[in-house]
């Protein structure tokens, strides 16, 4: 287990290294300089536009940059803000607790809704409430998160007055952009949990399990639904990607001022330190979350590992 | 030697007998025909043609300017004289929805198109080739795949600057790790069969064996993808278009309307909602139609 860890660890490095090169790169191909940009035009003649260069570091062989720039990342150094001037891991350290609250609440709920209704599709295959519930799965997968943000905004908030539209900080404010986030995201899960429990179903040990007499209750949550979720927590990685790349949107429409929020905000005014130290930390992010889902579906499930 | 020939003679002719009885179908018959019995896909199928069809005749069905400002109109309920009602600007929401339709299909059209062309030959040669250069490839595509969901998007568009042009090259690269793959995928298998080794052993080209053997039978999978791809495509870069980032006013796109109408929310509903569902129609139909392809070309097939 230890070995396969470690394995599992040490071939993500080259991939790890070759984002953070990607990230550097980022600052290279952006058209325009990222001196000019954080002094503004007005203040711009060439000898300060060379002075801020040097102090930037700006002038050195880029080998030299990089290794600066992945060497100052290691201690969590993300260079400053072309626009507000502060250290990027600042405006990181304030965003990413909301982003992470959203993205936990909206996994809470799209692993509740989609393992109920992929088990209740499995377990009444072929049947109205099979049909039914693929079709809301297929809802979930056409419905754009923005237009279902606007809808409950208008439902919750401007119609019914419950939920305030935007801004962040407590549960009320959490519920609605976690429910959008979650109920779309749902849709991959419910159909992964049902074609698994599918599988199971037909497996000789559930077909034992029943021989023997058991209740139907027992044998479809403790021999089936046990072993059909397993495969199932693959998904959750790329389930935590897409929930990342969905708070993008929701945190835009319910003004939470999280990650998206920031990264969205920071390509408009081309804060392109910001936008190299939130690439960098969502891509770490999702990373380590498949190693994680990885090393976690080797120890469920020892037979099958990924080479 | 006549004799021992003979059972297996015999075989052959009832063999021949039962293919005369049955129409011969070829595999692309044979998946147009499961195809046509699925009713999702059919429904998906109609709808699509038929929005099709509305949004290139779109200057036909409607009398109105998709960007001419009337103020006089301004933010007026849907009525018999404007179906989804007018916007802010006073310009019919409907006329906007279908020429709106043009831009966003062709979003999706042109990104997965992208994805495509770069995403297929990688993996054909990646699977054709193996060893040092398929590594090389997968490790490429790992790269990109380790930016989640629209984020590889929203990287091209930092680099390349925000426009709805650069939205369908953004939209179209963040899709090229599923083509390779795919494609790597189907390759690896169809590689072992009997047609491609004996191209091999003929003499053809590698350039000939992968073009000409091997691509045409990787297709099935690339259609469905593809399809599913491109309702992938029309969210995401109508979601591009919402955060600012794609077309800019006044053009009328579904993503860019349902932002404009968001401020308005309270006393015009309908601006954002047509839109929206328009997007929602659309996708759903794409969707309905992959679906459908996907049970046809094979039924074991499972995409996630």
């Amino acid at each position: 287990m230890l070995r396969y860890i470690r394995k599992r660890i040490l071939i993500s490095i080259p991939t790890i290294l070759a984002v953070t090169l990607l990230v550097f790169i980022m600052l290279q191909l952006v058209p325009g300089d990222p001196a000019e940009i954080f002094l503004g035009e007005k203040y711009s003649t060439p000898e300060i536009l060379a002075k801020v260069r040097h102090d930037m570091g700006l002038d050195r062989p880029l080998y030299v940059q990089y290794l600066d720039f992945l060497w100052k990342a290691m201690h969590g150094d993300l260079g400053r803000s072309l626009h507000t001037g502060r250290p990027v891991i600042e405006h990181l350290v304030i965003a990413i607790p909301s982003t992470l609250e959203l993205a936990f609440a909206a996994m809470a709920i799209s692993i509740v809704i989609g393992v109920l209704l992929g088990i209740l599709s499995a377990l009444k295959h072929n049947t109205w409430v099979d049909s039914l519930s693929m079709l809301v799965a297929l809802f979930g997968v056409s419905m754009p998160v923005f237009w279902l943000s606007l809808l409950m905004i208008f439902f919750f908030s401007v119609k019914l007055n419950w939920f305030p539209a935007v801004g962040g900080g407590d549960l009320k404010h959490l519920a609605m952009p976690a429910f959008v986030l979650g109920v779309l995201n749902s849709s991959m899960l419910a159909r992964m949990v049902r074609s698994s429990m599918l599988d199971v179903l037909n497996e000789d040990y559930i077909r034992t399990a029943r021989a023997k007499g058991l209740y139907e209750r027992t044998v479809i949550i403790k021999h089936a639904l046990r072993n059909a979720l397993i495969p199932t927590i693959t998904v959750l990685g790329l389930e935590f990607g897409a929930l990342l790349g969905g708070a993008v949107i929701t945190e835009t429409i319910f003004s939470r001022l999280g990650l998206g929020k920031l990264y969205i905000d920071s390509i408009l005014s081309k804060d392109i330190t910001m936008i190299q130290g939130i690439t960098l930390f969502i891509a770490l992010t999702y990373m380590i979350t498949n190693i994680v889902v990885d090393i976690s579906y080797s120890y469920l499930a020892p037979r099958i590992r990924y080479e | 030697m006549n004799d021992r020939s003979t059972p297996s003679l015999v075989i052959a002719k009832k063999s021949d007998a039962a293919w005369a009885a049955e129409k011969p179908r070829s595999l692309w018959m044979d998946s147009i025909y499961r195809l046509s019995r699925n009713p999702g896909s059919i429904a998906g199928a109609i709808i699509l043609t038929a929005l099709i069809v509305a949004v290139i005749l779109a200057p036909f069905i409607t009398q109105y300017n998709p960007i001419e400002i009337t103020p006089k109109e301004r933010l007026k309920p849907p009525s018999t004289v404007h179906w989804m009602g007018t916007d802010s600007f006073g310009r019919d929401i409907f006329t906007r929805v279908l020429y709106g339709g043009q831009i966003s299909l062709r979003v999706g059209i042109i990104a997965v198109l992208i994805a495509l062309l770069v995403g297929v030959p990688m993996g054909l040669m990646a699977g054709f080739y193996g060893g040092r250069f398929d590594t090389l490839i997968m490790r490429v595509v790992d790269i990109m795949l380790s930016f989640p969901g629209i984020l590889l998007a929203l990287v091209v568009i930092a680099i390349l600057g925000p426009s709805l042009t650069n939205v369908m090259v953004a939209v179209g690269i963040s899709a090229v790790p599923i083509y390779a793959r795919v494609a790597r995928g189907s390759v690896l298998k169809i590689k072992e069969e009997m047609f491609a080794e004996a191209a091999l052993l003929l003499g053809c080209s590698n350039r000939r064996i992968m073009f000409v053997h091997i691509f045409p039978n990787i297709l099935g999978p690339i259609i469905v993808v593809a399809t599913l791809g491109v309702a992938g495509a029309i969210i995401s870069g109508a979601a591009l278009s919402f955060l600012g980032l794609g077309a800019t006013p006044p053009t009328p796109e579904w993503g860019l309307m349902l932002s404009e109408g968001r401020n308005y929310l309270r006393q015009a509903w309908w601006i954002s909602t047509f839109p929206g569902l328009a997007i929602m129609v659309t996708v759903l139909s794409i969707n309905l139609l992959g679906d459908g392809l996907r049970d046809a070309f094979d039924p074991r097939m499972k995409i996630n």
